[in-house]
């Protein structure tokens, strides 16, 4: 127990005793530095005089925005569409190859420790690591701009998300299971459908409803780099500074985000 | 119940995942449907894929040999404006979404600030990082602010929402016996909910500045600093090597990160 001397002479209770108030000190003052350091960083490669003439441009760009230009929702339809082929394509596309990377990974299934877990556990890390607007101005550059392009983006981008996510659910299933179908005599793809699959599914639909739900997001920006979706349009309108169509495009794809969460919190709901 | 002969000669079938026989085929049915429909929609220019294939090998044979030095003082320049906004934008958002965090506590916070902070975090995490970049580009100009300026608000949207959760399921005794004791207020958030709900603050900080690390990287893509327009550049010319040895220097600081926060987390927790 830490206690303190006051002025009297007297033991007080306190908190910490003198070695961890030091030390506290010590990083407070350590982090606080660094932050001040990297602050100076950003400070010296502003144009301060741009921002304070922010609150007039904000001012100014909203003025022009409103009101948002209903008409111009004739031409979205397609483009959202799109949007949403992206997102559940891609997600598809993950999926059947995020499962043989997380049997590869998890290590109760792996066929081999050093062999196949650690290839898909780089898998799994460098498609994390790599934003999926990355892989899209990658495969731009590579097979060309259009919905293919980042249908395939969303898909690399998911794959580690979903094989990290599996792979861990799997290494946390019950191997009373497992036992009991191998004592059966099961052989080991046996062994996979009847004790592993059935224990997993519910975590791989709760992954794949989760992973579509980030996917809508990520898919309305990748047009800003040609890949498909209602990213091209607002890019276009952004291009032409036609303020009131970027209005009526973000707030399409505010909904639209709504509506994707809504829909997975429903499913994640009825599966758990 | 008791066993009869038919019984004991039909064959045991797996359970099905979906129990309900009209939902499961027409999920199936509808699934296969839309599926049809999306990819007969996509429109591919098979001869130029076909041409790209060329180039997506020779991307691929880059990685084996990543040039770091030609482009050495760009990347440098780069990954160090990177840094600099994930710790700043970090350190920014986690202080702004402490006090939302606790406004968008249905436990804590009376319903009318309720309502504002939950607007704040519903407007935060719908709009994509890159969105805000460039309406904060267009605001504040180019430069690493309005990356920063991003960055902490998608920090807030995150982390405001998981600490709201965490203090809406923490164990209210602790709290009340604060309360009990004739707390104010500040005293009250101070030693009642604040013990409760640091460890799981602090690992989710850690984790949000490897997420930040790895959104910094795009920012570049439409001027708001970073090593992202470093690789842009690097793509548009075709210069895949350079390309590469960026893309590993992400992926190994991201490793990095994740090892160390894992290691963080554990000691905290």
């Amino acid at each position: 127990m830490a206690v303190s001397v006051n002025g009297k002479g007297q033991r007080v209770w306190a908190l910490r005793n003198r070695r961890q108030q030091l030390l506290r000190w010590a990083a407070w003052f350590g982090g606080t530095a660094v932050f001040v350091y990297c602050w100076q960083f950003i400070s010296d490669a502003t144009t301060w005089f741009f921002v304070w003439d922010a609150p007039r441009i904000a001012g100014d760009i909203l003025g022009r925005a409103m009101p948002p230009r209903w008409s111009y929702i004739d031409q979205l339809w397609l483009p959202l569409w799109d949007t949403l082929n992206i997102a559940t394509l891609g997600t598809v596309i993950a999926l059947i190859m995020a499962v043989p990377v997380a049997f590869m990974a998890a290590r109760n299934t792996t066929p081999h420790k050093v062999l196949f877990r650690w290839p898909a556990l780089l898998i799994i890390v460098s498609s994390r690591s790599i934003n999926s607007l990355i892989w899209a101005l990658l495969l731009v550059a590579i097979i060309g701009p259009g919905v293919l392009a980042g249908t395939i983006a969303i898909a690399l981008r998911s794959i580690g998300f979903c094989a990290k996510l599996l792979y861990e659910a799997i290494e946390e299933i019950d191997p009373r299971q497992v036992e009991a179908i191998t004592a059966t005599g099961a052989s080991r793809w046996q062994v996979m459908t009847y004790a592993i699959v059935p224990q997993i599914m519910p975590s791989f639909a709760g992954i794949s409803v989760f992973r579509w739900d980030i996917n809508i997001r990520e898919s309305t920006v990748l047009g800003l780099v040609g890949a498909g979706g209602i990213g091209l349009q607002m890019q276009a309108s952004l291009n032409i500074l036609a303020w009131p169509q970027v209005a009526l495009i973000l707030i399409i794809i505010f909904i639209a985000v709504l509506i994707s969460e809504w829909v997975s919190a429903k499913v994640r709901g009825a599966i758990i | 119940m008791t066993l009869t002969a038919p019984s004991l000669q039909r064959q045991w079938k797996k359970p099905p995942f979906i129990a309900n026989p009209w939902l499961r085929w027409g999920l199936i049915l509808g699934g296969s449907l839309y599926l049809v429909l999306a990819i007969a929609s996509i429109d591919v220019n098979w001869a130029r894929v076909y041409e790209g294939l060329e180039r997506g090998w020779k991307f691929i044979l880059a990685f084996s040999q990543p040039d770091f030095f030609s482009r050495s003082r760009d990347i440098v320049e780069g990954m160090e404006e990177s840094i600099i906004m994930t710790v700043t934008s970090t350190v920014a958002g986690v202080i702004i979404s402490i006090p939302i965090g606790l406004g968008a506590a249905r436990n804590i916070a009376p319903l009318p600030v309720y309502l504002i902070c939950r607007a704040i975090i519903a407007i935060s995490r719908a709009l994509h990082e890159i969105i805000i970049a460039i309406l904060m580009v267009a605001i504040f100009g180019f430069g690493p602010l309005a990356g920063f300026i991003t960055l902490s608000f998608a920090t807030i949207g995150f982390l405001s929402k998981l600490l709201a959760e965490d203090i809406e399921s923490m164990d209210r005794v602790q709290a009340e016996a604060i309360r009990a004791t004739g707390a104010s207020w500040l005293q009250w958030i101070n030693y009642g909910v604040q013990p409760q709900v640091m460890p799981r603050l602090i690992g989710l900080s850690i984790y949000r500045l490897d997420i930040n690390f790895r959104e910094s990287a795009i920012l570049g893509l439409v001027g708001a600093g970073g090593i992202g327009a470093t690789l842009n550049t690097a793509f548009d010319r075709y210069e895949f090597d350079t390309a590469a040895a960026i893309l590993i220097l992400i992926i190994g600081i991201v490793m990095a990160l994740e090892y160390g926060s894992g290691f963080i987390r554990a000691r905290v927790q």
